[in-house]
């Protein structure tokens, strides 16, 4: 494995700790409902602020349950990561074929090079 | 850090949509602009977009015991400048208020201006700042990635503190309360984000280095040699 690769699995490795370490060390236990998101306790913090609070306006469209709202968030994860792949995957195809069509021309150089001497020689 | 659909006064909402319009407006100019003069940065683009894609649906658990996202702005704002970063942020905080509930049409403008704005503006400003001091390149995408990623979370704290603010204590008040449920939570996160965009931007300059050099991320080396080269040549 390159030093490269290895640098890249350790900067994962960091970031899989930091995701795991919160739940494997039990900070949520305090809270009747641990590991809400933010984004829904900020909504609550809110109708402490100000109870008599109400929403004016509501979603257009609202996933019907809980199962569609993280296949919908899957899906946003999948699109991005896909579109990634894709540029990587391209740029390295693209790089190798480069490299390949580069090696061909020096060998057919080196080749019509070698051809030319010989045919000198006699 | 998405303020919910209705979850902001009229007048809030109203005033941070007319806030972000301009910004967004300007975006979608030096978009295009980039998009003409050099197609070829069009599937960059598309990486970068897909990269705040990605980070943004990923809701991971914080040392608060609540679950926060990051928001993938930095790099975009790093390799295209936050003018486009504005666009591609506006276009994923659509998608999530109109097929998520995620967020909302109300909110849209307040969410604009906190992730895909002052996030990416931020981020931009402390990366060239250390670039021009010299600070390694990997060190300075770390810290503007972290930095538009927590900036974000602390602007919507105070959008929020500006519209609730505490009965007792007042904005203050009000922004102690909204700081501890997003910023602190947002801290390791945007570690996260940070570690995860110095990830792409390596894999970036492994793969696309011409790219990077016209964007201005690598400095052109052997190009600015030989052009002293062709000036001394010429004197």
């Amino acid at each position: 494995m390159s030093r490269n690769t290895k640098i890249n699995l350790v900067l994962l490795f960091v970031v899989a700790a930091l995701a795991v370490l919160p739940l494997a060390l039990g900070l949520g236990d305090h809270k009747e409902e641990p590991f809400t998101g933010a984004d829904a306790e900020a909504e609550t913090a809110i109708t402490e602020l100000k109870p008599d609070y109400e929403p004016w306006f509501s979603p257009l469209y609202e996933p019907p349950s809980g199962e569609i709202e993280s296949a919908l968030f899957a899906l946003q994860a999948a699109l991005g990561a896909g579109v990634l792949a894709y540029y990587f995957g391209l740029r390295r195809g693209r790089r190798q074929g480069e490299q390949q069509a580069l090696e061909r021309e020096a060998d057919s150089a080196l080749a019509g090079a070698a051809g030319k001497s010989t045919a000198e020689q006699d | 850090m998405h303020i919910a659909e209705g979850f902001l006064p009229p007048a809030h909402a109203v005033a941070w949509g007319v806030a972000s319009a301009p910004f967004v407006v300007h975006g979608v100019r030096s978009l295009t602009r980039e998009v003409r003069e050099h197609p070829e940065s069009t599937l960059l683009l598309g990486a970068s977009g897909a990269f705040t894609f990605v980070l943004s649906a990923l809701k991971l658990p914080s040392v608060t015991g609540s679950c926060s996202h990051p928001t993938g702005t930095g790099l975009g704002a790093i390799l295209f400048r936050p003018p486009i970063m504005a666009v591609l942020g506006t276009i994923t905080l659509l998608f999530q208020a109109l097929l998520l509930a995620h967020g909302g049409l109300t909110t849209l403008g307040a969410n604009v201006f906190s992730m895909a704005i002052v996030g990416p503006w931020a981020g931009y400003a402390v990366y060239t700042l250390l670039r021009r001091s010299n600070a390694p390149l990997m060190v300075a995408v770390f810290s503007g990635a972290f930095v538009a990623d927590l900036s974000t979370y602390c602007v919507t704290s105070v959008q929020l503190a500006l519209a609730f603010p505490d009965p007792g204590s007042g904005f203050l008040g009000a922004l102690g309360k909204f700081g501890s449920i997003f910023a602190v939570t947002q801290v390791p996160l945007a570690v996260s984000e940070g570690l995860l965009t110095v990830l792409v931007m390596r894999l970036l300059v492994q793969s696309s280095k011409g790219e990077l050099t016209r964007l201005g991320v690598l400095l052109a080396k052997k190009q600015s040699r030989t052009e002293t080269e062709t000036e001394a040549v010429a004197r």
